[in-house]
């Protein structure tokens, strides 16, 4: 074993405990401080798998906005979200055999990939030093996020969907104060 | 070094567990909780095969941008549509809100 | 590599010392004369007024949508802004055009009224 190894075990039994615990607790708020421990075990993997901006973007967009948003969500629909609901509903039974299912055939079947043991090689940019390699891979996310032979469609669509995403959350949610 | 099953095996576990609370949960903000532990073992599998399988290009790292930008707009539309049910019916237990059904 | 981590690793030690530490010893050591004034939810130094579970207004939620809106773009600008010079104008061009239709969201939010406070 080496201190790796250790290390990711331990965040990913910190993972899949807290990914438990937000599917199971009875009371929301307590589900949603869950999900931030699991989102940011999440974002220790990302810095493993030498992802840094995205271990960053983790922090700042997940822990910061979304689980933020779900927190305030639980808060304005509070008096039914608290203790006394019951958790799940009369599908767990299935829903629990199907999860079971689902995981033991993506296991199986990725087990019968030839390339399912495979181990990282040293992640390199030809003539840039190991000490400036992160900042090189964000240079090169950005030039990938303009470039027309690259990804400049998924770009603006992701601001025409954000942009949808603003205006249906206000029409859906906005509320004149009595 | 960790070997990439490892990842996969865990993103796979993650996306059960998240597809066992999209289908158990009875509140409507719990289930928009295991649509994030989905979208979030996708991510780990995206950035995992970047790095094992094609580091040379970027292409992994821009998909997960993509999601997370996909995350946050079902994120938003997603509860504010609970908050708009819960006006309405004063209630957020997904399998009470059946009007459509009848 | 992942040596350069180890001043987050030790702010993680520091801080989850630290917030056990400030708990457990305030539990042991502090003495504990409860009275129903001190049990009252805390409203800075005022009577409280209303019922402590009320729901919250739907603004704060528009204020968080509008944060992740813009919490996104700047995402997306900071891998752009790294190498800008190299990208050029087409790239000034398309990061302008992404700016723009962000932008059209957030004139629409102000119009409706959701960011105004009475």
């Amino acid at each position: 074993m080496t201190a790796l190894q250790v290390i990711f075990l331990a965040t990913a039994a910190m993972i899949l405990f807290s990914a438990w615990m937000v599917v199971t607790r009875r009371n929301l708020v307590h589900a949603a401080l869950y999900l931030v421990l699991t989102l940011f075990g999440v974002a220790v993997l990302f810095v493993l798998l030498e992802a840094t901006f995205l271990a960053v973007v983790q922090v700042l967009i997940y822990i910061g906005a979304i689980a933020i948003l779900m927190i305030f969500a639980i808060m304005l629909t509070r008096r039914v979200a608290s203790d006394d609901t019951v958790v799940a509903n009369h599908n767990a039974g299935w829903a629990a055999m199907l999860a079971v299912l689902v995981f033991s055939s993506l296991v199986i079947i990725m087990g019968a990939w030839s390339q399912f043991t495979t181990f990282a090689s040293p992640l390199t940019r030809p003539g840039v030093p190991s000490n400036e390699l992160g900042q090189e891979i964000v240079a090169e996310l950005g030039q990938s996020l303009v470039d027309p032979d690259a990804y400049v469609i998924p770009f603006e669509v992701a601001s025409v969907l954000l942009l949808a995403a603003l205006i249906g959350a206000i029409v859906v949610a906005w509320q004149k104060d009595k | 070094m960790i070997p990439l099953s490892w990842y996969l095996i865990l993103a796979a576990g993650l996306f059960s567990v998240g597809l066992y609370g999209v289908l158990s949960r009875k509140n409507a903000v719990g289930i928009l909780m295991g649509i994030e532990l989905m979208l979030n073992a996708a991510n780990i599998n995206l950035v995992a095969f970047w790095r094992y399988v094609d580091s040379d290009s970027i292409a992994g790292q821009a998909f997960a941008i993509i999601v997370f930008a996909v995350a946050a707009a079902e994120v938003a539309v997603g509860l504010a549509l609970v908050i708009s049910v819960y006006r309405l019916r004063k209630t957020v237990a997904a399998d009470e809100i059946d009007m459509l059904k009848w | 590599m992942l040596i350069n981590y180890w001043p987050i690793a030790i702010l993680i030690a520091v801080s989850t010392f630290l917030a056990v530490a400030v708990v457990v010893f305030g539990h042991l050591i502090g003495p504990r004369r409860p009275s129903e004034r001190k049990a009252a939810p805390y409203e800075s130094g005022m009577e409280p007024i209303g019922p402590g579970t009320r729901r919250m207004p739907v603004r704060f939620y528009l204020v968080a949508v509008l944060f992740i809106l813009f919490d996104i773009e700047v995402i997306f600008l900071f891998p752009w802004a790294v190498n800008f010079r190299n990208l050029g104008v087409f790239g000034l061009i398309e990061m302008f055009v992404f700016i723009v239709i962000l932008l059209v969201g957030y004139v629409y939010a102000w119009k409706k009224g959701a960011l105004e406070w009475e």
